[in-house]
């Protein structure tokens, strides 16, 4: 983060304990579990780890640590708190506009083209991709690895079936987002929901991979990576960015989130902007 | 009223909020420099509201991006399909479900601000036709903010301030000019400290 210009604001002591009892419920969960969300924003952590005091009927955040170091159920629940996996078809259809616009014409020149979309979530995100790029024709040249933390939103997203009651917004969507065919030519609506077209991941790979520990595994020519790292502190989103960069080939792209810069990373000055309210970037050093 | 210096206001307005926090805006004297975050309900995809809001102030008016810094002298609207939180360091978003059935949510807004800005902070309930905020004033004025409530009788709808103030009876209540003159009083007393 830059330095800023204003004084340093200063913590009510109260606040300051609460931030040591985090401290150390994090601490302890990654010791003993192994789980570490020691490196997650902690305006929302704390807010989720105080609904779950609540509804443990504990009143301070020591007592609640005491409560998920003895009692694993509490710990499951913590992690069903703490895993927001949010998502939607052509989420922010501006942005796969721009994605078909621009991004399209530059991986175009590539003879055969990676892509990593990281936290994929339950495939919404992937599935639009793979359609964008079948319409482009490039599926056919294109692996897509998609990856995240949550191997349970992996199943789903292999299974690649989406609620039936979203699809007439998915629709709405795919058009605002540049769609050239009828959105239902690509799912069969069945009694379990829209199953879409098995060949749009059939060159997708799917499979877990942490952003806070695991390494690079290949190198791509775009990366997608939307609404993951605002669940990061700056310390872990500049982790992920080294990552990132080193797995960009040069000139490759990077896709944030709608609200996402990389103004605040200790990457900013390795991409070039590429559209400023879409949030993509190429890396040119 | 608080001893401690103005860091920050919040504001939280659903139905009718676009009218009434431009008016807040309005009435504020270009030298209060506290920044100002509002979180107005909203379901419009793309963003209108900082234009619209821009027009009622010399301010610069913004939707901020994640971990972007809280200045002095600057109005943040919280975007659309997010959660706007504070720290003390400046903004997380984040986009869990929606509270009170909305994303943005005032409530998490005003939690957030009260854990990290307490006695430094004024937190503002304008109109609004739910109850979102009313919890949120609570931890604020649990933590030693300043609690303002739009009066619900000039409000053009009265159920989020009438909320607000069942929530927290100490809040002061005013009209929209009363309201800014307290905060400005507020500001004026931090600075006199
Ligand atoms: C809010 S969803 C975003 C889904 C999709 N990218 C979109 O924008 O619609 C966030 C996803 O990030 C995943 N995630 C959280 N922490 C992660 C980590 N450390 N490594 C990889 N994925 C992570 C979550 O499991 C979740 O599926």
């Amino acid at each position: 983060m830059s330095p800023s210009s204003e004084p340093a604001l200063e913590a009510a002591e109260e606040v300051d304990r609460e931030d040591v009892e985090i401290d150390g419920l994090l601490e302890a969960v990654y010791r003993y579990y192994g789980f570490d969300f020691r490196q997650y924003a902690r305006p929302s952590l704390r807010r989720r780890l105080w609904r779950r005091a609540h509804l443990e009927k504990v009143t301070t955040m020591s007592g609640l640590q005491e409560r998920l170091l003895h009692d694993r159920a509490c710990m499951e629940h913590l992690l069903l708190d703490l895993s927001i996996n949010v998502t939607a078809m052509f989420r922010d259809p501006t942005f796969f506009l721009a994605f078909r616009r621009t991004v399209v014409p530059l991986l175009r020149t590539y003879p055969f083209i990676r892509i990593w979309n990281a936290g994929c979530s339950t495939g919404e995100e992937t599935h639009s991709l793979a359609i964008v790029l079948a319409e482009e024709g490039l599926l056919d040249r294109t692996r897509i690895y998609a990856t995240d933390i949550n191997e349970s939103v992996l199943v789903r997203a292999k299974e690649g079936v989406f609620p039936l009651e979203q699809m007439r917004a998915y629709t709405e969507n795919y058009l605002a987002a540049g769609g050239t065919r009828a959105f239902s030519e690509y799912y069969t609506a069945g009694y379990e929901g829209a199953r879409f077209d098995r060949s749009l991941t059939d060159g997708v790979v799917f499979s877990r991979h942490n952003l806070a520990s695991d390494g690079s595994f290949n190198e791509f020519h775009a990366i997608i990576c939307r609404n993951v790292m605002i669940y990061f502190d700056t310390k872990l989103q500049d982790r992920v960015h080294d990552l990132f960069h080193e797995s960009l080939v040069r000139f490759g792209l990077l896709c944030l989130g709608q609200k996402e810069s990389i103004t605040f990373t200790s990457h900013a000055d390795d991409y070039k902007v590429v559209d400023a309210a879409d949030r993509i970037f190429r890396k040119v050093r | 009223m608080s001893p401690h210096r103005l860091d920050l206001v919040v504001v939280g307005c659903s139905w009718g909020g676009l009218a009434a926090a431009g008016a807040l805006l309005e009435a504020l004297p270009g030298d209060f420099d506290a920044p100002i975050v509002i979180v107005q309900h909203r379901s419009e995809a793309r963003s209108v509201l900082t234009e619209l809001l821009g027009r009622h102030t010399t301010r610069s008016v913004a939707e901020p991006d994640d971990k972007a810094e809280l200045r002095r002298g600057h109005v943040y609207v919280a975007p659309p399909g997010y959660h706007l939180l504070l720290d003390r360091t400046g903004f997380s978003l984040a986009t869990e479900g929606p509270v009170h059935h909305s994303r943005p949510s005032v409530d998490v807004l005003f939690e957030s601000a009260a854990d990290a800005f307490g006695e430094r902070m004024a937190a503002v309930v304008l109109t609004g036709a739910n109850d979102d905020g009313a919890t949120g004033l609570r931890r604020v004025a649990a933590a030693g903010g300043l609690a303002l409530v739009q009066d619900p009788a000039s409000a053009e709808r009265a159920t989020m301030p009438a909320a607000a103030l069942a929530a927290v009876p100490t809040a002061l209540v005013a009209d929209i000019p009363g309201l800014a003159q307290i905060l400005v009083a507020a500001a004026v007393r931090s600075e006199a400290r």
